[in-house]
């Protein structure tokens, strides 16, 4: 096996008093497209904000291309994220900035070129994504399924050798969710990337995804392709792949038991 | 006892947070057209708000001198004492405390739903500061746009009060204008009342790209933000002009 781009080790990260990371170890490989699964609230866009050095944990090392992402300092961090880029879960435009503009952004933050190259680069990614035509729009003119492709179309605008994904698929029609899968697998493999995609879509994101991780309570409870988990014998991940109401993570929250409840009389519920 | 050590947090945070924004200001000077931008937004913006309040302000002060001071027969004195009024207090605290309202809040609910919509956070996925490219330019677009409109203000209230005081009650014009030489100073009023409406911008903008930028990134953060703004503008402007007024003098 060839040396992980991105190595994660004994990561710890808690909000508050809740821990949200208890040891995580990782490894993510060049070229794969990886997704991180799990119900809403286990970290997934935690542990992507820790990766990108968004979040710095309290413990452990995250190594992308051998540099330690916690210890960076901003220049750094910042040579660092040129080579990354990253799709918001609600694709996070610049509002004041027409779809041109925002894909032209990066490049007229980052480099000295003419007029004329920027305009080519900037109708090419917008070409993938199939967007040319709306290149004068605003961003408050788009569709939510428009919104996310310019916003991919800007996350590939500087080639990054990586590209994140924080839930691309919530909140969008069948069709639209159909062109971002295409999208993440079409841009993976053209242009020699490594996507890393948070998502609990698990239809979705099977057809796309090379390896799965999938976390609950702080760790990683299961890792494999998308059969290897269909075939796992642990029960959390046969609930999760089966989306099952009930199994190691309970239906209900927490709760009194039910009948003392509606036989108390008082003033907290 | 929990609200002064709030108090008193939020006051040092916002000092570190000057701190940062003076860090980033000569990288964010290269960027001029940014700082323009800002400054027709707040600026310009505000003109209207600024022009008719003024004007009103104007004609108000030269009705009440003018039914006062004639009471004493000092109606002569009435183009000085509304000149001293404006440029040293009226001007660059009135200037300030509706810029609060009009720019301020609008600059921190801008900044509060950036942040809201994940776009700051996309900046420095972009390895774009945003301190740079978001909160600099708005910290020196009000810095710069308010003691301008401080001036605007003054010379529109001026000639409010000129209208009041000679085309409707009737006061000489010569006598309007002759005291002014030798009772306004340039330096200690004028350029007293400039320095006043300086401190007011700073002040102004430093609370609104703060509040702004710490935001808790929902609509109820937002308008909590918004509404302090104004507040914590209005009471710094308003303690800053004793501070200011007391060196002063």
């Amino acid at each position: 096996m060839t040396e992980p781009l991105i190595e994660i080790r004994d990561l710890h990260y808690r909000r508050g008093d809740k821990v949200i990371f208890d040891g995580v170890d990782l490894d993510i490989h060049a070229g794969k497209v990886t997704a991180f699964m799990g119900p809403s609230g286990t970290g997934k866009t935690t542990l992507l904000r820790l990766v990108t050095g968004q979040l710095k944990p309290d413990r452990g090392t995250v190594k992308i291309w051998g540099e330690n992402v916690p210890d960076l300092d901003r220049e750094a961090l910042y040579a660092l994220r040129q080579r990354m880029g990253m799709l918001f879960q609600n694709g996070a435009l610049l509002t004041d900035l027409s779809v041109y503009e925002n894909i032209a952004f990066p490049l007229r933050e980052h480099t000295d070129l003419p007029e004329t190259l920027i305009r080519d680069l900037v109708l090419m990614k917008l070409e993938a994504v199939g967007l040319r035509g709306a290149w004068s729009m605003m961003p408050s003119e788009l569709s939510g399924g428009m919104a996310r492709r310019v916003a991919l179309a800007r996350a590939i605008v500087m080639d990054p050798e990586i590209i994140f994904y924080d839930e691309p698929f919530v909140g969008l029609d069948p069709i639209s969710m159909g062109v971002i899968v295409r999208l993440i697998k079409l841009l993976n493999d053209a242009l020699g990337l490594t996507s890393i995609v948070v998502s609990h879509d698990i239809e979705e994101i099977c057809t796309v995804a090379d390896h799965l991780v999938l976390l609950s309570e702080g760790k990683i409870v299961g890792e494999g392709t998308a059969d290897e988990l269909r075939d796992s014998d642990s029960e959390w991940v046969k609930q999760f792949m089966e989306g099952l109401a009930d199994g190691p993570v309970p239906f209900h929250y927490p709760a009194p038991d039910l009948e003392q409840q509606m036989l108390r009389e008082g003033d907290d519920a | 006892m929990n609200k002064l050590t709030d108090f008193l947090r939020n006051f040092g945070a916002a000092g570190l947070f000057l701190g940062k924004i003076l860090a980033a200001t000569p990288a964010s000077l290269l960027r001029p057209g940014l700082i323009m931008a800002q400054i027709y937004k707040v600026g310009a913006n505000s003109l209207v708000l600024i022009m008719m309040a003024g004007l009103f302000v104007g004609m108000v002060l030269g009705l009440q001198f003018y039914t006062t001071l004639a009471k004493f027969g000092a109606e002569q004195s009435l183009g000085a004492v509304t000149v001293l009024a404006m440029v040293r207090e009226l001007g660059p605290v009135v200037t300030a405390l509706l810029f609060a309202g009009r720019a301020g809040t609008a600059l921190a609910s801008e900044i509060g739903l950036m942040k809201a919509t994940e776009q700051l956070a996309g900046m420095e996925m972009m390895a774009v500061d945003p301190m740079r490219y978001v909160v600099v330019p708005r910290f020196l677009g009000c810095f710069i746009a308010l003691p301008l409109l401080t001036g605007i203000f003054n010379l529109i209230g001026l000639l409010g009060a000129w209208f009041v005081a000679v085309q409707i009650m009737g006061l000489d014009g010569g006598q309007f204008w002759a005291p002014m030489p030798e009772n306004v100073d340039v330096y200690e009023d004028v350029l007293g009342g400039v320095m006043k409406s300086v401190f007011f911008g700073a002040a102004a903008g430093l609370l609104a790209v703060y509040e702004g930028y710490n935001a808790y990134p929902t609509a109820e953060g937002v308008s909590r933000a918004t509404t302090r703004t104004v507040v914590i503008t209005a009471m710094a402007v308003l303690v800053l002009d004793y501070m200011l007024t007391a060196l002063l003098i």
